[in-house]
């Protein structure tokens, strides 16, 4: 019975400062004790397994931990293990479980893949990351593209088409976008005129007599829009002539304009200066799948043709 | 005096006893076995995943409740069940003490498997430290090496239950045997097989004394009123102390008259002490309330005609003669904010949605202008078949008029069982039609199948431009 008694007693470690000030002493168990040797043998380990310690200007590399993996280039590469070694491991694992679901795609139609649900799902979220790295820096997150330089794709407008095969060589070959200064061609109150009749062509409210004088210059020789625009100002998906007959504008700020002078501003700024727009092509940049996936979500983002 | 600065386990040899409390102990023990080790294998018919009445499957994201299916989403569910464990914990703790650490706790019924193989090997308290203080024998020997092997087997056991939840049981039985199960599967089962046979075999009540942090604040919960197991100290000791019954001293009424209080010092209360403490000391933080010294004292106050109860549940209040009260502020509000939490996890679980929609507009562009002058946003829906059965909808939107609703696909929705789809939609308004930048409507999922008979609706707004409006004349 007295086994238990010590436990219950007062420790102190027997040292006394001004006669009672004593340092009390609680010890710790056994156990705790193991606990802490054992963390001090896992460090001794870990040392002799991983990188750890700086020598000059090299380090420990630790033993039998090779870690191997393909790069980028298609390079096996061999080293000591290594977190960055690690993370380039990883992701060509993921690159292979990710590559079973491209491989459904690799052939499939865009049809196809729009009509079944778990192969939409997998273009779209693949697209999505796919747009953010390479389109986003020009045509904005979500296809909103800035107005006066690079289009909105969330639209329903295309300048160069909007069916999927349409889209697809637009992505694969790049285009020009060009329309030639006014600047010398047209004096001051032609550039008016032209403005004028081509917002009215979109719905504002024009005095008769300058509809009548922008729609000579427009349809005749002086400015000679129509051969771009067409006499009706649809506009030509084969050379990318904008139509000029919708609510959409993507070179003049017309819908940020509040009232009919600024409007004929803007869109005279734009006849006066031209335009000269590049997308670049992608064909050497992105590979077939991923050209096509882009495909795929940019004419789903404004509802597709 | 000194002492070094680590201190070795004292050994703890706890005598067997009979009794009320030891029966309701065991009782609760079998019960609690029972459950834990056969509810892997009770089956329950599942149309999409095995037949196993629990199972908790990580990697299809779902656990199986008896018919209860809960979701990755649903997990907060978990939080609300440890809420009304804790709130629980607190109400009972603050009436009654240490009722979960002395009946419930597993280190307690493990423990108290483990004492019982040790006994069944190595015999009774006085045979088990003679054979601890006997030099190595091949006997002595054979003893500790069947205990600890024993102790092996029933932690054994336990790991392995625990890993059978988190997958079909037989297959997991099947795929551990012929060394194909997944590495998490071995490593839960040696890992908790280890920290059973170290916790209930070697660590013991070191466990509650240094390492559970219940037992360090529990004390908060108690007050004056709180039943704890306690040695009646006026009646044990009167004025002149406990003594043995020698002679002259036998008779009640002699030891009475003498001076002498009821407690004969025959020390079977500290004998069977698991935690190896004194009841008699008081209120002690290591004391489990395992009640084992209720027994022992009302054992022996019968065999000597005296009256029970020398030691037994009571409060400190009562001990000194004043009323214990238990309807007071502290537990009426433990009581009540249990009731309260309980309340609310069963109304969000009987409640819940069996389809559910998540709508999430995309607002980068919140709105593009279209060539005919409509306004048009964009929303990504997801949609979650909860129920076991394939569902079919028509995916529409109400309370927008004029709108058009654009998909890249049909509306007619097949969505699998437990499964979820995702996809894009388009709504297509002309600013003409409202009055306001943001319109309230609903998307609406309209049933087609039969398992799901209500249309469920969900909330989302429609975003005009301010500039796009039509002016207010």
């Amino acid at each position: 019975m007295s086994k238990e008694a010590p436990k219950q007693a007062v420790q102190t470690t027997g040292h006394a400062w001004d006669g009672d000030l004593q340092e009390f002493n609680n010890p710790l168990p056994r156990w705790w004790l193991w606990g802490f040797y054992a963390t001090v043998v896992f460090a001794l380990v870990y040392w002799l397994l991983f990188p750890a310690w700086p020598v000059g200007k090299t380090y420990t590399k630790g033993i039998l931990n090779e870690i191997t993996y393909t790069d980028a280039k298609g390079q096996e590469i061999s080293t000591h293990w290594n977190t960055r070694s690690l993370l380039a491991k990883e992701m060509q694992e993921s690159r292979a479980q990710q590559q079973q679901y491209v491989a459904q795609l690799q052939d499939a139609g865009y049809r196809e893949i729009r009509a079944d649900q778990k192969k939409n799902e997998f273009a779209y979220s693949m697209a999505k990351v796919l747009f953010a790295d390479n389109c986003a820096a020009c045509h904005q997150g979500g296809g909103a593209g800035v107005i006066g330089h690079y289009p909105n794709l969330a639209d329903d407008a295309w300048l160069w088409g909007g069916t999927y095969g349409q889209i697809e060589t637009t992505i694969r070959e790049g285009h020009m976008g060009f329309m030639p200064a006014f600047e010398d061609g047209l004096t001051e109150q032609e550039l008016d005129d032209v403005a004028l009749y081509v917002l009215a062509k979109s719905g504002e409210k024009v005095a008769g007599e300058q509809m009548q004088r922008g729609a000579e210059i427009f349809n005749g020789e002086t400015g000679g829009c129509h051969y771009c625009h067409t006499k009706e100002a649809n506009g030509m998906t084969s050379m990318g002539s904008a139509n000029l007959t919708d609510h959409i504008w993507t070179i003049a700020d017309v819908p940020g304009k509040s009232d009919l002078a600024s409007k004929k501003d803007a869109v005279k700024q734009v006849i006066r200066n031209g335009v000269s727009r590049k997308m670049p092509a992608w064909k050497d940049r992105l590979s077939d799948i991923e050209i096509r996936m882009l495909t795929f979500y940019v004419h789903q983002l404004g509802g597709g043709k | 005096m000194t002492q070094e600065t680590y201190q070795a386990r004292v050994p703890i040899f706890p005598r067997s006893v009979k009794g009320r409390f030891r029966f309701l102990k065991y009782a609760i023990l079998f019960l609690a076995y029972g459950i834990y080790f056969s509810l892997p294998w009770i089956p329950w018919e599942r149309s999409n995943a095995p037949d196993q009445i629990v199972l908790f499957d990580l990697v299809g994201r779902h656990f199986y409740i008896f018919d209860l299916v809960v979701y990755a989403q649903d997990i907060f569910w978990l939080a609300g069940f440890l809420v009304v464990g804790a709130l629980l914990l607190f109400f009972v703790t603050g009436i009654a003490g240490r009722v979960f650490c002395g009946y419930f706790c597993f280190q307690t019924l493990w423990t108290d498997v483990f004492m019982w193989i040790e006994r069944q090997v190595q015999g009774e308290r006085n045979a088990r430290i003679r054979l601890a203080e006997a030099p190595l024998s091949p006997a002595k020997a054979f003893k500790f090496l069947l205990t600890h092997l024993l102790w092996l087997c029933v932690a054994l056991a336990t790991g392995l239950t625990f890993t059978l939840y988190w997958g079909y049981a037989p297959d997991i039985v099947h795929q551990l045997i012929t060394g194909t199960a997944p590495f998490p599967a071995y490593a839960t089962t040696l890992f908790l097989t280890l920290t059973t046979y170290v916790m209930a075999g070697l660590a013991r009540e070191q466990v509650c004394t240094y390492m559970c942090p219940y037992a360090r604040f529990q004390g908060v919960m108690f007050d004056s009123d709180t039943l704890v197991v306690a040695y009646d100290d006026k009646r044990g000791e009167q004025e002149c102390g406990r003594c043995k019954p020698a002679r002259g001293l036998k008779d009640r009424d002699e030891r009475h008259r003498k001076g002498y209080g009821d407690c004969i010092d025959c020390g079977y209360c500290v004998q069977v002490c698991p935690m190896g403490i004194d009841i008699r000391n008081g209120l002690q933080y290591q004391c489990t309330s395992c009640a084992l010294c209720v027994d022992a004292c009302d054992t022996i106050m019968d065999s000597i005609n005296y009256p029970r109860g020398l030691i037994r549940y009571s409060s400190e209040n009562a001990l000194s003669g004043k009323p214990t009260r238990i309807f007071k502020l502290k537990n009426i509000g433990y009581g009540f904010a249990t009731v309260l939490t309980i309340a609310l996890l069963v109304w969000s679980i009987t409640t819940r949605s069996l389809v559910e929609m998540a709508v999430r507009q995309i607002r980068q562009p919140i709105s593009v202008t279209l060539a005919d002058g409509r306004e048009q946003n964009r929303y990504e829906i997801k949609i979650n078949n909860k129920t076991s059965e394939t569902v079919h909808y028509r995916f529409g939107l109400q309370g927008l008029d004029g709108a058009e609703l654009a998909l890249d696909g049909s509306t007619k929705l097949e969505i699998a069982p437990e499964s979820s789809v995702q996809f894009v939609t388009l709504v297509r308004l002309s600013p003409r039609d409202v009055r306001e930048s943001r319109s309230r409507f609903q998307f609406v999922l309209q049933p087609i199948s039969e398992a799901v008979a209500e249309p469920e609706s969900w909330d989302a707004v429609f975003y005009v431009p301010a500039n796009r409006l039509t002016p207010i004349q």
